[in-house]
This record gives structure tokens, C-alpha cells and sequence, in this order.
């Protein structure tokens, strides 16, 4: 019956090991997630220090590594040694939190980037670029050709870069 | 210059907070980059459609004498590769 359940069962079940209280907390396993966080999170960062980094996040890559390494140490100790160590439960959830956050993102650099058109009838070099007029940041309109031409003879316009964005939306 | 769907207001704060002194140029419309074969269909915020990003060098007369299409949102043409390019004009 319920009014006869005790409510302390297990501080006073005989099988629980004596010095519950007394595991020390298990500090690789915080770290390692910390770490793992700061990974996923830092890729842009990282590129927009060292661009080196763009293409193959590889820095990101030790990171995650060096954190599932921390997470590995907890977790085996919270295994090993639980009446030392406390963690099996957060260290479990820590775990799989970070790699699926690995996964996700592996997912978002070697295959969400890569999902684009083929502009497959996109202007080809040797062509002539489409002339077009549209606004600019003042509101005024100017054309392809109004920048490929200058009313300055000493300083002709050598080339125009087209630089096609996706914007902020 | 640079094209986006962006306002010109947007386009205007970004420049301001980039620095940027070139020529940005609105196509809230797509119609350029629709034409320029460079739509992202849905893409953007709320399935809007966007340019995926694309750069090319014309010289003076309007001749494309360069184009960089990334297979990869994450990898852009760096401004290196570009000067590189504009060298040969």
C-alpha cells in the first residue's frame, strides 16, 4: 500500500553501499562536455582567426577529440570504480549528447554546405555577362555597364567583380 | 560589387558594420540572379529564395574572364584567388 511505503527507501536499504555520500565527483566528464561545446560551437571563430581552418576544420576535429577523451576517462571510471566516483548517469547523457554533437557536426561541414544548385546555365568565362540595373544601397539604380564604363579617361575601369551573396534575408 | 535579395537598407547596415566601400546592389526579386542561373530555391529565412554564392571577373567590356561556383556554402573564393584573377585583366 502506498501509505506504507517508506519514503527513504534507499538511504535505509541495507544493500546500499555505505559511503554513498562520500564519491567524489567526477570532473573529466564536465570537462570533457565543456570541450566538446566549445567544438562545435567555435568553428567560425576559429576560420575567421586562422582561414586556414575553413576548409577542413581539422583544429575543431582535436577538440572534439580531446573532449570524448575526457568523457572516456570519466566514463570508465564511473563504471569501474562507482563506489569512488560519481557519474554513470550524467556521464551516459554527457556522452551521447557529444556525439551526436559530433555527428551533427560532420553532418553540417561535409554534407548540408555541399547541397546546391548546379547552375548548370550559369554565364561561362568567355561569355559576356548579362547586363541588368538594379538598386543600390542609397536607393539609386545602376547598371552592369554604367560600372564597366567611367567618365574618368586617367583611371579606365579595368574589371568588375560580380560578387552574388545570399544576404541576411 | 556584390548582389543579394537584401534591401538596400539591410545592404546599407552591412556595409556600415563590414566596412565594406563597394557597390551592393538589391535584387529583393531574385530576377538578376534568376538570370544569372544562380537561384537557391527556398534557401533562405522561411523558404525564401536566395543566390547560392557565386563570384565572377568581368573585364572592361563586360567579358566573364573568371568564375568561382563553390560546390560548398562553407568555401567561398578567398580574396587572394581574386586579386590573383583581377591581375591577368
Amino acid at each position: 500500500m502506498p501509505d506504507n511505503f517508506p519514503a527513504n527507501a534507499g538511504a535505509t536499504d541495507p544493500g546500499a553501499p555505505p559511503n554513498v555520500t562520500k564519491r567524489r565527483p567526477n570532473a573529466p566528464l564536465w570537462l570533457g562536455f565543456l570541450i566538446v561545446v566549445f567544438a562545435f560551437l567555435s568553428y567560425i571563430p576559429i576560420f575567421a582567426r586562422y582561414p586556414v581552418t575553413r576548409d577542413m576544420p581539422w583544429a575543431n576535429f582535436l577538440f572534439f577529440a580531446l573532449g570524448l577523451l575526457f568523457l572516456f576517462v570519466g566514463l570508465r571510471r564511473a563504471f569501474t570504480q562507482p563506489h569512488l566516483y560519481r557519474g554513470k548517469i550524467a556521464g551516459s547523457i554527457l556522452s551521447t549528447l557529444s556525439v551526436a554533437a559530433l555527428a551533427f557536426f560532420c553532418l553540417i561541414i561535409f554534407s548540408l554546405g555541399k547541397r546546391l544548385p548546379p547552375s548548370a546555365q550559369a554565364p561561362k568565362v568567355g561569355q559576356q555577362a548579362p547586363d541588368f540595373t538594379l538598386a543600390d544601397t542609397s536607393g539609386h539604380t545602376v547598371s552592369l555597364a554604367s560600372l564597366l564604363s567611367t567618365s574618368d579617361p586617367s583611371h579606365p575601369t579595368k574589371g568588375v567583380i560580380l560578387i552574388f551573396y545570399r544576404g541576411y534575408w | 560589387m556584390a548582389i543579394s535579395v537584401d534591401s538596400p537598407g539591410e545592404s546599407q547596415d552591412l556595409c556600415r558594420k563590414a566596412g565594406y566601400s563597394y557597390t551592393f546592389l538589391s535584387d529583393p526579386n531574385a530576377d538578376v540572379i534568376r538570370r544569372y542561373d544562380l537561384l537557391h530555391k527556398g534557401a533562405g529565412v522561411n523558404g525564401h529564395d536566395i543566390a547560392r554564392p557565386a563570384e565572377f571577373l568581368l573585364d572592361s567590356s563586360g567579358t566573364i574572364r573568371w568564375i568561382n561556383l563553390t560546390g560548398d556554402l562553407r568555401v567561398r573564393a578567398r580574396p587572394d584567388e581574386m586579386l590573383q584573377a583581377a591581375k591577368s585583366l
